[in-house]
């Protein structure tokens, strides 16, 4: 069971993620988008989103950095294991408490406001308190984490992590004795990437960094070589 | 290919090249997702159709179909070209007009036919075991049968019906109400048939057949100004927008252009690039505010005080001080200046009193044809005096002297406009003018203290009569007088100074309006100018700002009174423009026959709505205003004292107004008792009448016997947008919850009506049945018994016209009627169809005894050209002279079906006519033989068919001159022989031009000028109102033949409004002490005039229900408020307030604007209470509509009849509907309750 969820799940969610991302550029690009509400309501929306947007962004990179990268380097640069977990413990609680602020305000909103729930679909909600769910999780993890500060724990999820990615077959025996919380964050947050390309999530791979570099100001696209389908 | 690979691939550069300098670039990208809005506006075909209820717009637009849905539309481009110095008419069309395609797929649809729960429930029940009419009859004669659906009217309860069933409903109920009270129990109402012409002729062509009651709605919108027919005697004829930019100076007065008449705004616009000058002249800062060189923003309900003052600046300054020769040409051939008016003495003082007439002198000026009706002048060339041609007299009874030539008795003329000169003049004589601006109620008091009677100079001469020596004046030195000019002739009341305050001047009208005194200078002076520099291209485009209030006629006559003394009137670019509601019906004469069933009975039943809902819905029981508070102090002696609703009476009585019903008695039983008597039928109606065995049915309006049983509404919102009273409407007509929170007369101790019979129990429910007939549910089908789905604009065929362009333009189906609605047309039929199958139980072959009132344009006009009642005692009750003609007309109750098909005999044996003119119409009944076909069997053999709506456009197409060449030029020859003058040359050369369906659906036509209407269609000149009168010499309809500026009737003379003067609103007395319970609990709240104009954000006046433009505005019911009366009653923008007074009370959200003068409240009319309405803190009950708070008042001088231009014509002169004079409280609501709770027991529909 242990192996099934943290050594085959990870690799069903992550091709589903890819393919359904995929696909759904493909078949739908008119659903790629935010579905931001702020036309509805800008209330409270301004303030929620950016702590939570803020919050999720560090967060996101963090454990990107964090868990890919092979920790000969970390080594190489003489940072420690203890003074590298001290460092996420710290930047991940910080983060992790603004974007719950934040996730909790878009929340409310969101299910209070009669005009947002009613344009909200389950999604919509549910993917909102499934992130909400995962932050407190995470931020649950960080008890665990101040028991033991040397790192060794940290260490064992950046081989897992990085085992996944380098399939090697025994990669989940490396968290095998972990604390349950740990087990449930990574449970969850393979989930969300599983259910990611369902829901508004995938406005995360549109991050419009053309228009910093664009020259023009007027675009003119070209004419169409092919027949309209 | 692939959108992730293209967006990913970096190997080719996404830019291609730049351009300006790096800040263009050429991308290279895919572009397939733009095929999705190709796609949503891609279409299978467009078809050409329009907006087909009250919208004056007439655009004709694109109506796009896909996949057999209606799914968008734009408008047409291709309105044939105008000349090359003037703009093009497209484009027409405006926001709410492309909002319309919402409709046909929305939920407010109806869909199927629908039949209260509860009457559908005892229906089917009394159907398994009884035929149709026993069914009716049974749930008729049993009072808790019938009240069990007649009291829960509104309030849901809605079954699906199928077609069979609610038309045998119907078919059963009019058979029933038909052979029990009378045909004429049967109401219809339905507007504007301009705008959709066969569904409005569906109904009325039904209700005609049947001898029911077809509802005028021009008045009853207070849209008809009864100054134009008074002038003119003509309804109202106006100049196309086109028209706009030949002139030279626009003064926009009460009118929003740019918000009410969008498609034609654009002329506006490029007028003012051609460098017309433009006053705008409203009290609040309007959206044409903008447009003007100029804002004058009066105070509301004081125009006429603006306008007098105006009129004292020209007079002054273009015909006293210096006579300005064109002027003083068209005043004198075109006006009734000339005219000689008798002085009566009274007390030693004199007044104007009637218009000397060649009967009042010895020898009658050799005139022996009506010389009551021809009045007289005094001849510059023979210095004596003359009948000139032209007067009503010359109309009737001979041919060939009814023109405007400067003619008389066969000799030339020159008509003499003023006794001024020392040698024309036998004397000067105080003259007396009644002074209203005393009686101004608080809200429009000045501080200005004038005595209630003027006495101000004028030279007469001493004439001898056959009653004696006599001093007459002419009616420009009586006007100049009530103007308050001084002639150098000494006496009071007169000045040669625009600062002098005097009623009158520029300074007087000054502290009522609030208009600076140099402005209103500046404006006169300008536009007099501009007309002596164009000969006469001034105009005034005038909207219901200044028509609904309840001296409107003051207001209006004013202001034509300024277009007179500048010659503006009948020249293009000049003259009054009245866009109110009017939407001409261009091939009026054409659609007649068709409408009215004239080819199968004449005369139809036509009924004046104001005077009628006035009496059924019982606010006649209500009424504060007495005669007193508006007779004239100058009025002669008379019986005066009565009610408003008395004076109805005496005016049905009379046969001035028409009835509805008509008499107590079922006329069908009338017909069989003169039978039996073997009298004919005018006399046996006659003598019963005068022995009291037979009864008007205006006399008891609250007698079970004399209520209207059965109202179709179509094509109308008349709950939701023209009923004024609504509440009242709610209590008595339909017996349902109501509003009401004044008291009856006898309640609050007032004086009760002299003539109509009292009731101390008004009655509740007089309707037995209400069926509503629309495409969308709105307040009026909430409250009907049965609602039938009817096909909406974009789903039938039928014709379009308007004013406001000369085109011709069809309705069309793009596609077929949705869910189970049918047209217009195709629900009547079916209704006749199980009508004939259903009324033979009861009825057959009838006589039907219909009464009609003394009408305008027929030799009877000049019937009464003294008031005499004689039920008085006064004369003899002469049917058709004294009193109403009484008329047998047949029916074949067990042919209706039949008949309604096909084109009856009438037309080949009597012919077609209109506006006093007739001629032949069998070449083209032929004519429409061939095209749709005839009947070869059964009771309509012969006739040519009419059985598709295309064959009813047809029909109107062929028999009207404005789209029947052929016809044209037999009309212009008809009128030729009156007039003696030949204007064929009008119509010749488009003799052969036949308009037909299909032309009209290939392009919109322009229509073929037609003796029916004033003004012409042709290359060289845009329509223009009265422009025949002035060009071709054709007299106006009137007494005089001319402009007629003063108005010499007794009533008119009584009520003080012979000649023009302010007169300030009368007091509704709506805000009493009992019901203004926030002054008695000391809460914060405002009260404030009630002014409902045009919508921005609804279809014309009636569809605001679509969601498209509830979006753009706040999703409701808004009042708009100033900021200053905001703050007074605390209020903030878009609190919830309540808006009480005796009438009733509604909700609506604030809109607090600086656009809003101070002391007055706007409500766009007609927002349905069905949208976002809150229930009301004062009532309990659901907030009302705009109409909560308003009841309707009649003014007797609009009664008036028998008296050439002041006689009756449908929708053309009669009682008007006003309700701008109203206050109301406004106060912030404390808790907003939607009253969103299940029904009590009592109340639940089933």
């Amino acid at each position: 069971m242990h192996n099934f969820l943290f050594g085959i799940y990870p690799y069903i969610a992550l091709a589903v993620l890819a393919i359904g991302s995929i696909a759904r550029y493909e078949r739908d690009p008119f659903t790629w988008k935010t579905s931001s509400s702020q036309l509805l309501r800008r209330r409270q929306l301004v303030v929620g989103s950016i702590l939570f947007h803020v919050g999720v962004l560090i967060i996101f990179f963090g454990h990107l950095v964090g868990l890919l990268t092979p920790i000969w380097i970390f080594d190489m640069l003489g940072i420690s294991h203890g003074a590298k977990q001290t460092l996420a413990v710290v930047a991940g609680g910080v983060a992790g408490v603004m974007a719950l602020i934040g996730g909790c305000m878009l929340f409310h909103r969101r299910w209070t406001d009669p005009r947002i729930r009613r344009t909200s679909s389950v999604a919509d909600i549910g993917i909102l308190a499934l992130l909400l769910a995962q932050l407190v999780l995470g931020l649950g993890t960080i008890v665990v984490s101040v028991g033991h500060l040397d790192g060794h724990e940290m260490v064992k999820f950046m081989n897992w992590a990085q085992g996944i990615f380098t399939f090697q077959a025994n990669a989940a025996d490396h968290i095998a004795d972990v604390a349950l919380v740990f087990k449930l964050h990574l449970f969850l947050g393979l989930t969300i990437f599983l259910l990611f390309p369902f829901t508004r999530l995938v406005h995360m791979l549109s991050v419009p960094l053309r228009y910093l570099t664009r020259p023009g100001y007027q675009i003119v696209r070209s004419r169409r070589t092919g027949p309209a389908e | 290919m692939s959108h992730l690979l293209d967006r990913l691939n970096f190997l080719q550069s996404k830019e291609l090249e730049q351009f300006a300098d790096g800040h263009g670039q050429v991308t290279r990208e895919n572009r397939d997702w733009e095929d999705t809005y190709r796609n949503r506006w891609r279409h299978d075909k467009i078809v050409r159709s329009t907006h087909g209820v009250n919208c004056t717009g007439s655009c004709s637009w694109k109506i796009y179909v896909k996949s057999g849905i209606v799914t968008w539309e734009t408008q047409q481009t291709d309105y044939p070209r105008t000349r090359p110095d003037l703009p093009n008419h497209e484009p027409r069309g405006c926001a709410r007009g492309a909002s319309y395609s919402w409709y046909l797929y929305s939920a407010n649809r109806v869909k199927n036919p629908l039949v209260r729960g509860r009457l559908m429930k005892v229906w089917r029940k009394l159907r398994e075991t009884k035929t149709p009419i026993e069914a009716w009859t049974t749930i008729q004669e049993d009072p808790i049968l019938r009240s069990g659906y007649v009291e829960i009217r509104g309030k849901g309860g809605f079954v699906r019906a199928n077609w069979d069933e609610a038309t045998e409903i119907v078919a059963a109920a009019n058979a029933y109400t038909a052979r029990k009270y009378g045909p004429d129990r049967i109401f219809g109402f339905s507007p504007i048939p301009a705008m959709s012409m066969v569904s409005y002729a569906a109904g009325s062509r039904y209700l005609s057949l049947l001898g029911g009651v077809c509802m005028s709605f021009y008045d009853w919108y207070c849209d008809l100004p009864p100054a134009s027919p008074m002038t003119w005697g003509e309804q109202t004829d106006v100049p196309e927008s086109a028209d706009w930019y030949n002139s030279g100076f626009l003064i926009l007065w009460g009118s929003n252009v740019p918000q009410t008449r969008t498609p034609d705004a654009h002329f506006y616009t490029e007028a003012r690039y051609r460098g017309t000058k433009s006053a705008v002249i409203c009290p609040d800062y309007s959206e044409a505010a903008k447009f003007g060189d100029v804002w004058l923003n009066a105070k509301q309900g004081t125009d006429a005080a603006l306008a007098m003052a105006f009129g004292h600046v020209i007079l002054r300054e273009f015909h006293l001080n210096r006579q300005t020769p064109y002027f003083e040409e068209y005043c004198r051939k075109y006006s009734d200046f000339p005219m000689l008016v008798r002085l009566e003495e009274k007390n030693g003082k004199y007044v104007p009193g009637r218009f000397l007439r060649a009967a009042d002198l010895d020898g009658t000026l050799g005139e022996t044809n009506n010389p009551d009706w021809k009045t007289v002048a005094i001849d510059e060339i023979s210095n004596g005096m003359v009948s000139p041609n032209g007067a009503v007299g010359y109309r009737w009874g001979e041919a060939g002297e009814w023109n405007l030539e400067e003619r008389a008795a066969g000799a030339d003329t020159r008509l003499k406009m003023s006794l001024i000169m020392d040698e024309d003049r036998d004397d000067v004589v105080g003259v007396d003018f009644p002074y209203f601006g005393g009686a101004a109620t608080q809200a429009f008091a000045t501080g200005q203290s004038f005595p209630d009677v003027l006495t101000r100079n004028v030279p007469v001469k001493k004439v001898k009569t056959v009653a004696g020596e006599e001093l007459v004046a002419t009616v420009f030195d009586l006007f100049c007088a009530n103007y308050g000019l001084d002639r150098g002739l000494g006496g009071e009341w007169v000045t040669d100074d625009f600062a002098v305050d005097v009623p009158g001047t520029p300074a007087w009208a000054s502290k009522i309006t609030g208009v600076p005194t140099d402005k209103i200078v500046h404006v006169a002076r300008e536009f007099a100018q501009n007309a002596e520099k164009t000969n006469g291209k001034s105009m005034v485009i005038i909207g219901a700002g200044m028509n609904h209030w309840y001296h409107m006629d003051m207001n209006y006559r004013a202001i034509i009174n300024m277009l007179v003394m500048c010659g503006c009137v009948g020249q293009s670019g000049g003259g009054w423009a009245h866009y109110v509601g009017q939407e001409k019906l261009r091939p009026q004469t054409g659609w007649q026959p068709l409408a009215f069933a004239l080819d199968w009975g004449r005369p139809p039943r036509h009924m004046n709505s104001t005077s009628a809902w006035y009496a059924h819905t019982d606010q006649w029981r209500y009424e504060t205003l007495t005669a007193d508070e508006i007779l004239a102090p100058t009025a002669p002696d008379g019986d005066w004292d009565a009610s408003l609703i008395d004076y109805n009476i005496r005016a049905e009585r009379m046969g001035w107004l028409p009835s509805a019903p008509q008499l107590k008695t079922n006329p069908l039983e009338v017909a069989k008792a003169a039978k039996a008597a073997g009298k004919d039928i005018p006399a046996y109606v006659a003598e019963q009448l005068k022995a009291g065995t037979l009864e008007m049915a205006c006399e008891d309006p609250d007698a079970p016997e004399n209520w209207p049983r059965n109202l179709f509404v179509w094509r109308s919102n008349l709950l939701g947008s023209s009923g004024k009273g609504h509440e009242y409407f709610l209590r008595h007509l339909l017996g349902t919850d109501n509003a009401v929170l004044g008291n009856d007369l006898a309640e609050e101790g007032r004086p009760l009506p002299k003539e109509a019979k009292w009731h101390d129990e008004g009655p509740r429910g007089k309707l037995d049945l209400l069926v509503t007939i629309d495409f969308r549910m709105s307040t009026t089908a909430v409250y009907a018994d049965i609602v039938l789905p009817t096909a909406s604009w974009y789903e039938k065929n039928d014709l379009n016209t308007s004013d406001m362009h000369p085109f011709i333009h069809p309705l069309q189906a793009a596609v077929d009627p949705a869910y189970e609605s049918k047209s217009d047309w195709e629900i009547f039929k079916a209704i006749a169809k199980k009508f004939q199958e259903v009324a033979p139980e009861i009825l057959g072959k009838e006589t039907d005894v219909v009464a009609l009132p003394i009408l305008h344009d027929t030799p009877a006009e000049i019937a009464q050209d003294q008031v005499r009642d004689w039920k008085k005692g006064e004369c003899d009750l002469i049917p058709g002279k004294t009193a109403p003609n009484y008329i047998a007309v047949e029916r074949d109750y067990t042919a209706f079906y039949d008949r309604y098909v096909a084109l009856g005999p009438l037309m080949d044996t009597i012919g077609n006519g209109g506006k006093g003119i007739s001629w032949k119409t069998e070449h083209e009944v032929q004519a429409l033989r061939n095209l749709n076909g005839a009947w070869e069997d059964g009771p309509a053999k012969g006739c040519a068919k009419i059985v598709t709506d295309i064959d009813a456009t047809e029909v109107i197409l062929m028999l009207a001159p404005e789209t029947n060449g052929e016809v044209a030029v037999r009309a212009w020859d008809a009128l030729g022989k009156a007039t003696g003058l030949d204007h064929m040359h009008l119509a010749l050369p488009k003799e052969d031009e036949k308009i037909r369906f299909r032309d009209i659906a290939a392009q919109p036509r322009k229509i073929i000028s037609s003796p029916t209407w004033s003004g012409l269609e042709s290359e060289k000149v845009c329509y223009n109102a009265g422009y025949t009168n002035v060009h071709e010499l054709i007299p106006w309809r009137t007494l005089t033949g001319r402009q007629q500026l003063y108005q010499d009737h007794l009533w008119m003379r009584a009520f003080g409004e012979g000649f023009m003067s302010y007169r300030p609103p009368v007091d509704l007395k709506t805000i009493t002490q009992e019901v203004n319970r926030d002054a008695q609990e000391g809460t914060p709240h405002v009260v404030l005039n009630f002014i409902t104009p045009h919508q921005k954000w609804g279809i014309h006046s009636t569809y605001t229900d679509n969601l498209l433009m509830l979006t753009l505005n706040r999703g409701g019911p808004v009042i708009w408020i100033s900021e200053n009366d905001a703050r007074d009653a605390g209020i903030v923008d878009n609190d919830w307030v309540e808006l009480y007074n005796t009438n009733g009370a509604l909700t609506a959200r604030a809109v607090v604007s600086q656009r809003m003068k101070d002391g007055t409240t706007f409500m766009y009319h007609a927002q349905e209470k069905i949208v976002n309405t809150p229930g009301s803190e004062r009532t309990g009950k659901r907030g009302g509509i705009h109409n909560s708070v308003t009841r309707t008042v009649l003014k007797p001088t609009h009664m008036i009849g028998g008296y050439a231009q002041q006689s009756y014509g449908f929708n053309y002169y009669g009682t008007v509907g006003s309700n701008r004079d109203e206050f109301v409280i406004v106060r912030k609501m404390q808790k907003v309750d939607w009253l969103d709770r299940e029904a009590t027991g009592k109340e639940a529909a089933e």
